[in-house]
């Protein structure tokens, strides 16, 4: 399977979860399961030639000239990390189906899951720095989701915030920290800068980019003094939490240390820098997760000590700890991933996750007391589990580590570090588990469903397992992984028994204190509580409140909801822009010949004008101000004429007719004049801004009009190819439905949505509320007509609707060759039939016509889109059309060309379209009082006046 | 021409704006309408004008910039689209609200606030 596939199909997937969940849970977290499988088996198909030694990769050519490419990679490391993202991911699924209330929404989350891992697969297998970037930042967003999944909970959504603004903001540091690293070596390929060690150590610039790196993956690993974030995150779902706390995110900083290390480590400063973070980072947590009463709290700082530990020992530098780090990263997502669902099941089963209100669990819940357990125990470093090989190759690595020459500070920090971790290890399994059974549990415990504890007891399994057998387990898998972080051929040799070693009288000394410290714990919980401790959220908080203190203040001043300052904004800021590039740039005098002035387009200008400028004075008047807009739309289409644009012409006068009548029939609702407002001050300035945009773009269109196209026009092949390549000399109707067809299926979806949306509009009016009941007392401000419907216009129009009907097929059928089209065929019918509408009312004449205006649509949009697709099945590509010449008896040779099909629905869309639009207006009409007529006049001519008075 | 075609895109964009800058919804759909115009003859007119020389292949002749008109002619019955959406939106602002008052709190129009607020949330 191609590893750009495998990346994009949890993606993919996503889409599912939110359809399936109707129908039913199951269905829903199965689809999840197997896209997750499906892609997990993508991955086993390549592990065997990642286990020879292979790497595996894809090339899809993106934007090249900016080297940004879709290629991936597989080597050793991306397929511990995919199969431990997609592997985990898979219980995780299973555990959340059962986890997961009637209530949560289930489809929501499943696809914000998908979302993750997948961005979670891309940052593994990207070959390219900046898509790795792109999947970096992914990761926080779906995480941001993920923790915020629970909206109802302050908790959560505070959480997730602080995740966002830690994770996101390490991720911009880290995007510059990546280009500065591109810039050096030239390429954004990482498998070239993996070779570039030298030419990245030698640079000026490696310090700020190792600097922002290490920000980037301190902030997304919790290392401190970062980590405060993560705590806080476990608001989340315990799913969540064990998925993206405990298994994969935070260890998205680790991959990234882990990923750069060849190029990046080995120097002084890579050693201060990671080493002393990890190693502050595992004792401070460590320290504090002993005192966490929170179940997941707990398990959040030990996570943190734990991803120090690792930290620490890719920061040693030395191939031998990074081959540590890597056993111990499989090592800690088995046993961890376990204890976060097991601590889920608790909270699941007993509803709290408060340690002091729990204990004697043992009893009630024997099966996840054995899970906790055994995975708690290897969290400790007890042997034979895996946890313990991991801690012992840790602490031999850390003996004899000299940390500014001092040798003894990185061995005995790192066995206090143990110490604690001993400590809250036991703490977790006793204070939980042993003691007597009490009755004042939140809920009645009992051991869940095997679909619940499924999971986390298969990876208790596996912590046996590497545990007793690491060699025959994961033997392999580490030396390939840890030979891809090395850049060489590692060795590795996995063992309980290394002699009397100082690690082993470390993890002794470790051991016994831990149970010291845990006997201990009462009194030093009450030292603890009663010293004052730094809170990370009101620091946070107040970090934060001025920045969105200032932040609001700005979008106050600029959007403070009013359009007409977001408007007078825009202009200014828009105009200024062009005055600087006028002012800042160089230009030369126009070299094109004005076109010469002639008396009867003069007239014209001169009533466009006189319009426009009628307009300032006049607008107030609604009515008035509508009269001037048609007289200028009218000229603007005589203009069209004119400047040789048939076409344009025919267009812009019919969609006047139309836009003036809308405008008409909704002014009959609206007040029929604007009161004077502003003052004239605020007039002026108005003024001021309105004239210096006119001039601007009156200025800009004439010097372009003035001058030559500065590149050769892509028109000239249009007009080439339009009769030979498209089979019709109206080379604008042919570029409308051949050329930019693809752009005209687009923009008549978008007219098609716009009369949806309308419809919908006043839909939602009429549905009840204070409109409706406005439009029920609606007492008319006009006097009315006396006859509504007069004759003479009902039978004008009679008369006229098949003459314009025939006019529109017409303009329809010689498009191709001559002005017209399917816009303007579609608008001419639309008129045609509007105008039935106005002379014997909406009534009348809607229940003449059997046509569905949303049909219309959409055949309209169907029928341009099956034409596209037509073209597939004559193997070329999509909406290339085709055409030929016929000749038939009696007329002459005539072209057929399958662009007419395409023609045909954007002639249904439009006349659908605006014939919705209108229509919709009409209801508003009816709701009002406006009376339905059955007669298509209200004066009948063949009726006698007594007759009149007896009705 | 090109003098007359400028100054009358510059004058309807200076109308389109001030009207657009006006506190009222009617006034700002025709504004919106004006600048419309001045938008559509602008792309228009930067094909260049020709005058008689329509794009409708004849023998040999030389023909005025096909591609500007196609653009402008999907624009024109795009605009009518939208024109009418935002009609039926301020028809629907006024009708629930009974104001149809697009300003803000400080454009001294006290009795005016809650209907715009409204407005902004719909």
């Amino acid at each position: 399977m191609s590893l750009a596939l495998i990346a994009a199909l949890p993606f993919l997937g996503a889409l599912l979860p939110g359809l399936l969940i109707r129908a039913g849970r199951n269905a829903c977290a199965t689809v999840t399961g197997l896209v997750t499988a499906t892609a997990l088996l993508g991955i086993l198909l390549h592990a065997p030639a990642v286990m020879r030694g292979e790497v595996i990769t894809t090339r899809i050519e993106w934007l090249p000239a900016l080297g940004l490419n879709a290629t991936f990679f597989l080597d050793g490391l991306g397929l511990l990390f995919a199969g431990l993202i997609l592997g985990i991911g898979l219980l995780i699924i299973l555990y959340a189906r059962f986890y997961l209330s009637a209530k949560d929404p289930m489809g929501q989350f499943y696809a914000y899951l998908l979302m993750f891992q997948g961005a979670m697969v891309g940052i593994v297998l990207s070959d390219n720095i900046l898509l790795l970037l792109v999947f970096w930042e992914l990761t926080s967003l779906s995480s941001f989701l993920l923790i915020g999944y629970w909206k109802h909970l302050p908790e959560g959504r505070q959480g997730a915030r602080m995740a966002l603004t830690v994770t996101g903001a390490g991720g911009l540091a880290m995007i510059a920290g990546m280009l500065i690293l591109g810039d050096i070596v030239g390429s954004y390929d990482l498998t070239v800068i993996l070779q570039n060690k030298d030419l990245i150590q030698a640079s000026d610039w490696y310090l700020p980019a190792l600097i922002l790196i290490l920000i980037g993956a301190f902030t997304k690993s919790a290392q401190f003094p970062f980590h405060f974030w993560l705590p806080h995150a476990m608001a989340a779902p315990t799913p969540v939490s064990a998925y993206l706390h405990s298994a994969t995110m935070v260890k998205a900083g680790l991959f990234l240390m882990a990923r750069m290390w060849p190029v990046l480590a080995g120097t002084p400063e890579w050693f201060y820098i990671v080493a002393t973070t990890g190693l502050v980072t595992m004792v401070l947590a460590a320290k504090i997760a002993l005192f966490k009463d929170d179940l997941k709290a707990l398990l959040a700082f030990s996570t943190v000590s734990h991803l120090g530990l690792i930290t620490m020992l890719l920061g040693f530098g030395t191939k031998e700890a990074a081959v540590i780090a890597v056993f111990h990263i499989i090592n800690h997502a088995t046993f961890k991933a376990a204890l976060f669902m097991s601590a889920g099941i608790v909270d699941h089963e007993t509803h709290t996750r408060d340690i002091k209100r729990l204990g004697g669990l043992r009893h009630l819940m024997p099966i996840t007391f054995t899970i906790v357990c055994i995975s708690a125990l290897s969290m400790a470093g007890i042997p034979p589990l895996n946890g313990f090989l991991s801690k012992e190759l840790m602490l031999d690595a850390a003996v004899d580590m000299p940390w500014l020459g001092n040798g003894w500070i990185i061995p005995v920090l790192a066995t206090i570090g143990a110490m604690f971790s001993v400590a809250y290890s036991f703490r977790l399994i006793s204070h939980t588990f042993l003691g007597p059974v009490r009755d004042d549990y939140p809920a009645k415990p009992h051991d869940p469903g095997f679909g619940l504890w499924a999971a986390p007891a298969f990876l208790a399994a596996l912590v046996i397992a590497i545990g007793i057998m690491p060699m025959t387990t994961v033997g392999g898998l580490v030396q390939v992984t840890a030979s891809a972080v090395i850049g060489a051929q590692a060795e590795v040799y996995i063992t309980h028994w290394h002699g009397f070693v100082p690690a082993l009288w470390m993890s002794i000394i470790a051991v016994g204190a831990g149970l010291v410290l845990l006997g201990a714990h009462g009194r030093l919980d009450a030292i603890w509580l009663a010293t004052p401790r730094p809170d990370a959220k009101r620091m946070f908080d107040a970090v934060m409140a001025p920045l969105v203190r200032v932040s609001r203040s700005i979008t106050d001043r600029l959007h403070d909801g009013s359009f007409a300052r977001y408007a007078a904004i825009a202009v200014l800021a828009i105009v200024t822009a062009g005055y600087y590039a006028y002012v800042s740039g160089t230009h030369t005098p126009g070299t094109r010949t004005m076109t010469p002035i002639h008396p009867v387009p003069f007239i014209g200008w001169v009533l466009l004008m006189g319009a426009t400028a009628s307009l300032f004075t006049f607008h107030r008047n609604r009515l008035l101000a509508l009269v001037l807009v048609g007289v200028i739309g009218l000229m603007v289409s005589v203009g069209f004429v004119y400047l040789s644009a048939p076409d344009l012409a025919l267009t812009q006068i019919s969609v006047e007719v139309a836009t003036v009548m809308l405008l008409l029939l909704a002014l009959n609702f609206l007040p029929k004049d604007s009161p004077v407002e502003s003052t004239i001050a605020r007039r002026g300035r108005d003024g001021i801004i309105a004239g210096g945009a006119g001039l601007a773009v009156g200025a800009l269109i004439y010097a372009l009009m003035m001058r030559d196209f500065a590149f050769p026009s892509i028109s000239e092949f249009h007009l080439a190819n339009s009769k030979p390549g498209g089979g019709g000399t109206n080379v604008v109707n042919v570029i409308l439905v051949d050329f930019r067809g693809y752009d005209t299926f687009g923009e008549i979806v978008v007219l098609g949505i716009a009369g949806i949306v309308i419809y919908a509009l006043v839909e939602a009016l009429l549905r009840g509320g204070p409109a409706n009941d406005r439009l029920l007392a609606w007492l008319p401000d006009q006097k009315r007509a006396g006859d509504r419907h007069p004759l003479m216009l009902v039978v004008a129009t009679r008369m006229i609707l098949p003459i314009a009907i025939m006019v529109g097929v017409y303009i329809f059928l010689r498009g191709h060759n001559e002005p017209g089209g399917g816009f303007i065929a579609g608008l001419v019918v639309a008129i045609a039939t509007i105008m039935q509408y106005m002379a014997s009312g909406f009534g009348w004449a809607a229940a003449r016509q059997r046509i569905d205006y949303h049909a219309m649509i959409g055949w309209g949009v169907v029928i341009a889109g099956l034409c596209g697709v037509g073209s597939w099945f004559a193997m070329r590509p999509f909406m290339t059309t085709n055409f030929g010449y016929f000749k038939l008896p009696f007329i002459e040779k005539f072209e057929l060309a399958t662009a007419v099909i395409f023609d045909v629905g954007v002639f249904l869309t439009v006349v659908g379209a605006v014939m919705l639009a209108l229509a919709s207006i009409s209801r508003i009409a009816i709701r009002a009082g406006e009376t339905v007529n059955v007669d298509p006049f209200d004066i009948q001519p063949d009726e006698q006046p007594n007759a009149k008075e007896a009705r | 021409m090109e003098l007359l075609v400028a100054s009358a895109i510059g004058l309807m964009t200076a109308c389109g704006t001030y009207l657009v800058l006006r506190k009222r919804t009617f006034p700002v759909i025709v504004g919106l309408a004006m600048l419309t115009y001045a938008v559509n003859v602008f792309i228009f007119a930067s094909g260049r004008l020709a005058i008689g020389l329509p794009a409708i292949i004849t023998d040999g002749a030389t023909y005025s910039d096909p591609l500007t008109q196609a653009l402008v002619l999907t624009a024109i019955v795009i605009s009518f689209g939208m024109t009418a959406l935002i009609v039926m939106m301020a028809l629907g602002s006024f009708l629930t609200t009974g104001e149809d008052y697009i300003g803000m709190d400080d454009d001294a129009k006290p009795a005016a606030k809650p209907a715009a607020k409204q407005e902004g949330d719909a």
